[in-house]
Formats: C-alpha cells, sequence, structure tokens
C-alpha cells in the first residue's frame, strides 16, 4: 500500500516560510492572498496489505518521528 | 567527573566542548550516537551543536530517535545532568526532555554573531557561578532558533524559575527572549548560544568557561 501523509504547522504557529512566500507572491503581483502555509508532504511504500493496519502503524510513525505534535499536525491518506 | 560528549553525524562543536569540558577538570568520552549505552560513570551528557544528520525532517528530530538518546534520556531519567547546546537543544526538545521548540528564525535568516545574554536564574549547577542578572555574551550560530512553546507552558517556565538565559536583543524571534531553559529538575539545560565558544582566552573572553567550571566542580565527588 501507499500512504501520503501531509505535515502542516497548526494554526497560530507563525509560518516565517509560508509569509515569505505570500511576500514573493505578491511581488510577482499575485494580489488577493490572504495567507500561504507551507509544509511538507511524506509518501511511505508499505509491505502492508490491511488498509487499517496501515493507518494504525502511519499514525504511529507520524506520532513518534514524522511530526512534532508541539507545533505540527498531520494527515493521512493510505490506499 | 566523566563528561561524555554525542556525536552525531553531521556534529560540529563536538570536539570544542569536548575541550571546554577538559579544561574545567573533565574526563571526557566521546560518544557515537549508534552506541546504546553511555559510560557506567558519566556524571553529564553533552550533545553538541551542529546540523545532525542534515537536519533532515526537522532539526534534532532524526537525532532524537537514535540509540544513544534513549541511553540519554534514560540517564536524564535517573536524574542526571545533561547539557545541550545549539542542535543539542534542538535535540533535547525533540527528545521531550525538554518543552518547547527551536522554529525557522523570525527573519528566515542564518544569524551567526556574539549575543548579548542575561542570566536569569543562577539556581542550577551551570549557572551559579554567575551573579543574578549577570550580563554574558556568547557567539550563536543558527537557522532555527526561534523557541517556541505555548503560553501556558511559557508562564510555567517563568512561574519555576527555568528560564536559564534571555537575549538582551532578541535575534530569531524566541518568545519571551529566551535563549535557553532548565527542565523540572534543573539539571537539564538546553541553550541556543555557544558558552563553549567563549571558553579560553583566545576566544576574546572567558564568560562561558564560567559555566563549565562550576559544573564540573558541582559535580565532582566530594
Amino acid at each position: 500500500m501507499k500512504a501520503r501523509v501531509q505535515v502542516m504547522l497548526k494554526a497560530g504557529v507563525l509560518d516565517p516560510q509560508g509569509e515569505a512566500v505570500r511576500h514573493a507572491l505578491r511581488q510577482l503581483g499575485f494580489d488577493g492572498i490572504e495567507g500561504v502555509r507551507q509544509g511538507k508532504v511524506v509518501e511511505l511504500d508499505l509491505a502492508e496489505t490491511d488498509k487499517a493496519k496501515a493507518e494504525a502503524a502511519v499514525t504511529e510513525m507520524c506520532e513518534k518521528l514524522l511530526a512534532n505534535t508541539v507545533i505540527e499536525s498531520y494527515s493521512i491518506e493510505v490506499s | 567527573m566523566h563528561a561524555a560528549v554525542i556525536v552525531f553525524p553531521g556534529s560540529n562543536c563536538d570536539r570544542d566542548l569536548r575541550v571546554a569540558f577538559e579544561d574545567a577538570g573533565a574526563r571526557v568520552s566521546m560518544v557515537w550516537h549508534k552506541d546504546t549505552d553511555l559510560p557506567a560513570d558519566v556524571d553529564v551528557v553533552g550533545i553538541p551543536g551542529g546540523f545532525s544528520f542534515g537536519d533532515y525532517l526537522r532539526c534534532g528530530a532524526i537525532a532524537a530517535n537514535s540509540p544513544i538518546c534513549q541511553a540519554v534520556v534514560a540517564h536524564a531519567g535517573r536524574g542526571g545532568y545533561v547539557l545541550g547546546i545549539c542542535n543539542g537543544f534542538q535535540v533535547l526538545t525533540e527528545t521531550g526532555l525538554l518543552p518547547g521548540v527551536l522554529l525557522r528564525n523570525a527573519g528566515l535568516k542564518y544569524v551567526c554573531k556574539p549575543a548579548r545574554l542575561t542570566v536569569e536564574t543562577t539556581d542550577s549547577v551551570f549557572t551559579r557561578g554567575y551573579e543574578a542578572g549577570a550580563e554574558v555574551t556568547f557567539p550563536i550560530a543558527h537557522h532555527d532558533g526561534n523557541y517556541f512553546a505555548d503560553e501556558a507552558t511559557l508562564d510555567r517556565l517563568d512561574a519555576e524559575d527555568r528560564v536559564a538565559f534571555r537575549y538582551c536583543d532578541n535575534p530569531n524571534g524566541a518568545a519571551r527572549d529566551i535563549a535557553g531553559i532548565l527542565s523540572e529538575n534543573r539539571r537539564v539545560l538546553g541553550m541556543m548560544p555557544h558558552p563553549e565558544r567563549m571558553a579560553d582566552p583566545i576566544h576574546g573572553n572567558t564568560e562561558g568557561r564560567v559555566l563549565f567550571d562550576t559544573l564540573v566542580s558541582a559535580l565532582q565527588p566530594a
């Protein structure tokens, strides 16, 4: 199975990189951008064939390593 | 007094930290990240600055999950002393031994310059050699030194007198100007500035030497 993990800074945590991207877009003439948040995507190839087990395993990976839940939230898609 | 300095791939202040400990009179063992145990009689663990594992994923995240860090967490759990500097501070927040996290600098730039700090508490084996409120200058060199924690955690750090150092001129956006914090039992210190780079006359001043001298003498068997 494949898993796709999206990690984003939580709302309320300042994202200076997102802000820099927003400023750069505005300089390029893109108006009306009210906010930019930058995150990361981690793609995993899993030997597991059971979707529920795969989701449980990837959730544990997120809690232990892939996200720092002090500042980041994550979402998981398994397919 | 026996100090262990942890070495990760990408550590680059490990030898400076070794020299600072040795100059203060400690015996030092360098310990590789794949080792699973610390030397049995170790008193303090030093986690050095650098870019462990290339800062991949998040600064300190991979190092915090390395085999030796489980031994470091166990050492701290037994009441052992730990000093994490720069990347070492990032590793300590990732292990959960210290609260909060170091975010990208608010100005997005890598900042490398001397930073003026105030010693906020003298109630620790790391800082008791300084006068309360003393101003010291240690170099900073980091891209991710912007200390962040939720308001409740920040309030708690203040109420428990656990902020060890604050910046006089905040260089990175750190919450409440925090440059270094102590654990609840005051035996784990994480700080972004580098006292080991201000510990020898050749560095220009020796204000950082005080931290190592005090630490080593406090942990010396009576």
